[in-house]
């Protein structure tokens, strides 16, 4: 199993799952065309909840994640986001965009715009906070995610790793209630991929309610609080991390973990 | 065989060989590399030669002071030469057309503000608020030219505010695009109807103005120059919007967008400035003065902006998708994700499209001679409708293709300096 080298002992007095649910996802459906990708998709999020979603290429998992911020549009069922229901109405889902951070593979960054002005553009256009604020608040977590010293230079200026921790920043700036991870170190090198993780622990440790989908076993046994296992657009499998590595019901999910620890 | 090896220490970094710098290098890299380079090298020092051989003599023994062309044979008596004492003689008529000569201060005026005007647009260094002048400039530049009732411009300054406090006064009741309309519906409606007359009441009450100028005595550079800056200054926004409206998901607003693109690109700008000239005559209600040039302006910054939405929609596909994901991920809406992060990335990428589109409106507006406005080419003809200078071709167009030149090379100029300055991505 491959173990993440952890500068320090994870502080876990922060990390509790309180009862208020945060997501709700009542059979959710999603097509693409005649593909069906996600099949009757159930699934309760409670603040405070770390969750790492795994599985195969293909299986649903990021279109999963991009559907709670409505990056993608499901087709039928039901998903609400801190009360406010997904529909087509304009409103809600810029609601819910703006207390949702996200974290895309491959950063996203805003190549025309220095570090700083990605982290203050959408506190300074979209809550209207005024731009010396927004600028300190920038400042706070770009320090957070070590790398203050960066910020007048351009994403372009940048290696893998910091950009990505960059796009981190970026979102907490909006000091975001939910964090989404689609495969935030799957485009890194592995020498980056440690300095992004130490991020994301950091972030779990304040209590941050995240979903990762994300192919880091070791990030999963540290933070997660629940690993759920995806194949062809359905949750095949979901448990806590100990159970889920050490004890895995179905042959699916014994197969996948075969693959990806065998070696 | 031993495998093993541990390296000590590592290499520092070392100067390259002296070979591998300066001049020498250069030219034996880049003109004598080869047989072939060594051969093409001695064809073009040939041709060139050639060339200044053949040129030089006439450019230099050029008559500068002479009446006629007549007189400027005299003068070189039998050697070759060029005879630009034409445009010694008729510079003013080539840069005014037939504006009443004690009044060139007007346009001399307005082409100094026209620097002013543009400066913080194409340089972000200088006080943004300067903008506010390139706001106003329109109209002071529209009265300066056409002179007449100063009231004029201010009535039409007035429909936008008028526009603007309908919207203002809507938006809180009712939703953004229905204010929106409202707005420009109010403007049009004052424009259309009113402002006219107010200004003329308001003329006959306090009379404010200067002596008018009538279309028809404009041309030279100065029509060229008004039709090609304001069919600029209008295709870019007008493009901009087409090429979002081709990719708009609303049914409607993407056929209407696609059906203008195609229908204007299919057609010759040389068929729209016919239309301007003679066809709307039959369609507006008879009696109607709508100014011809005003006319072709509408045409060719129809023309113009069929091209551009083309050039932009080019700009937008090159965008990642990553950028609109990061931009709606974070809650911006269409306004705001278009404004702040992807018009600025698209258009930066267009830019040597949309200044190509730029430079060959510009050239274009030579085309309004065949509708009878007399730009530099159609002056050309008059000068040589004149006995003294019946048969004068090159020094003509010389002078006129040289203008030309300085206008195009420093917007192309301008692009690149742009590009430099925009470039942001260190690839």
């Amino acid at each position: 199993m491959s173990e993440l080298a952890l500068d320090h002992e994870i502080d876990r007095s922060k990390m509790t799952v309180s009862n208020e649910v945060a997501i709700q996802i009542a059979r959710m459906n999603k097509w693409y065309g005649q593909f069906h990708v996600l099949r009757d998709i159930d699934m309760t999020v409670h603040r405070g909840e770390r969750i790492v979603i795994c599985g195969p290429s293909g299986s649903g998992k990021s279109t999963l994640i991009r559907c709670i911020n409505r990056l993608e549009e499901h087709q039928s069922g039901q998903i609400v986001v801190d009360g406010t229901e997904l529909t087509s109405d304009l409103k809600n889902i810029d609601k819910v965009r703006s207390e949702v951070g996200m974290v895309f593979q491959h950063f996203n960054l805003f190549p025309h715009l220095t570090i700083l002005e990605n982290c203050t553009l959408a506190p300074i256009w979209v809550r209207k906070v005024p731009k010396k604020e927004a600028e300190e608040t920038a400042m706070h977590f770009l320090r957070k995610v070590k790398i203050p010293e960066q910020a007048h230079k351009y994403p372009g200026q940048l290696s893998g790793g910091q950009q990505q921790r960059v796009a981190i920043a970026r979102s907490l700036c909006m000091k975001p209630r939910i964090m989404l991870f689609d495969e935030p170190t799957s485009a890194l090198d592995p020498e980056m991929i440690k300095e992004v993780l130490d991020t994301m622990i950091e972030l779990a440790e304040e209590g941050m309610t995240m979903l990762c989908v994300t192919h880091e076993m070791g990030f999963a046994q540290a933070v997660a609080n629940r690993v759920i296992f995806m194949d062809q657009g359905q949750i095949v499998e979901q448990n806590e991390p100990k159970e889920f590595f050490n004890n895995p019901q179905s042959d699916r999910t014994k197969l996948f973990l075969s693959q990806i620890l065998g070696h | 065989m031993a495998v093993t090896f541990v390296r000590k220490e590592m290499l520092p970094q070392q100067p390259p060989p002296s070979s591998q710098v300066g001049p020498v290098r250069w030219v034996r890299e880049n003109l004598l590399s080869s047989p072939l380079n060594i051969f093409l090298t001695l064809a073009a020092i040939y041709v060139i030669y050639v060339i200044i051989d053949h040129v030089g003599p006439w450019l230099m023994n050029s008559v500068w002071n002479a009446g006629s062309l007549a007189e400027c044979r005299q003068i070189l008596a039998g050697e070759s030469g060029a005879c630009f004492a034409v445009i010694n003689d008729r510079w003013r008529q080539l840069l005014y057309g037939f504006y009443p000569s004690d009044m060139y201060w007007r346009p001399n005026l307005a082409m100094v503000l026209l620097l002013v005007a543009v400066a913080p647009v194409l340089f972000d260094k200088l006080p943004r608020k300067m903008i506010w002048f390139s706001a106003v400039y329109p109209f002071i530049a529209f009265w300066l030219l056409w002179g007449g009732s100063l009231w004029l411009p201010l009535a039409v300054i007035a429909g936008f505010a008028i526009g603007y406090a309908v919207f203002r006064g809507l938006s809180p009741m009712t939703n953004g695009a229905l204010a929106v309309i409202a707005g420009a519906l109010a403007a049009l409606i004052w424009w259309f109807v009113a402002a006219a007359a107010v200004s003329d009441v308001l003329q006959s009450v306090i009379p404010l103005g200067i002596a008018a100028v009538p279309s028809r005595e404009f041309g030279g550079f100065m029509l060229s120059i008004i039709i090609g800056v304001t069919g600029i200054a209008l295709s870019l926004p007008l493009g901009i919007m087409l090429a979002l409206g081709r990719k708009s998901d609303m049914p409607l607003i993407k056929m209407i967008c696609v059906g203008f693109i195609e229908f204007i690109r299919g057609v010759p700008l040389i068929t729209l400035l016919f239309t301007a000239s003679l066809l709307l005559n039959y369609f507006l209600p008879p009696g109607t003065n709508f100014d011809i040039i005003l006319r072709v302006i509408i045409m060719v910054t129809l023309f113009a902006a069929a091209y551009m939405a083309e050039v932009i929609r080019g700009g937008l596909a090159a965008l990642p998708r990553g950028q609109y994901e990061a931009a709606d991920a974070l809650g911006l809406d269409y306004w705001k994700a278009q404004r702040l992060i992807i018009m600025p990335q698209a258009l930066k990428i267009s830019i040597p499209g949309i200044v190509n589109t730029f430079i060959g409106l510009f050239k274009d507006t030579t085309l309004v001679v065949f509708i009878g406005l007399l730009d530099p080419i159609g002056l050309s003809n008059a000068i040589r409708a004149d006995s003294n200078w019946n048969g004068i071709y090159w020094e003509l167009f010389i002078f006129i293709g040289a203008c030309f030149f300085i206008f195009c090379f420093g917007m192309s100029r301008y692009s690149m300096y742009l590009e430099r300055r925009l470039k942001t991505d260190h690839r």
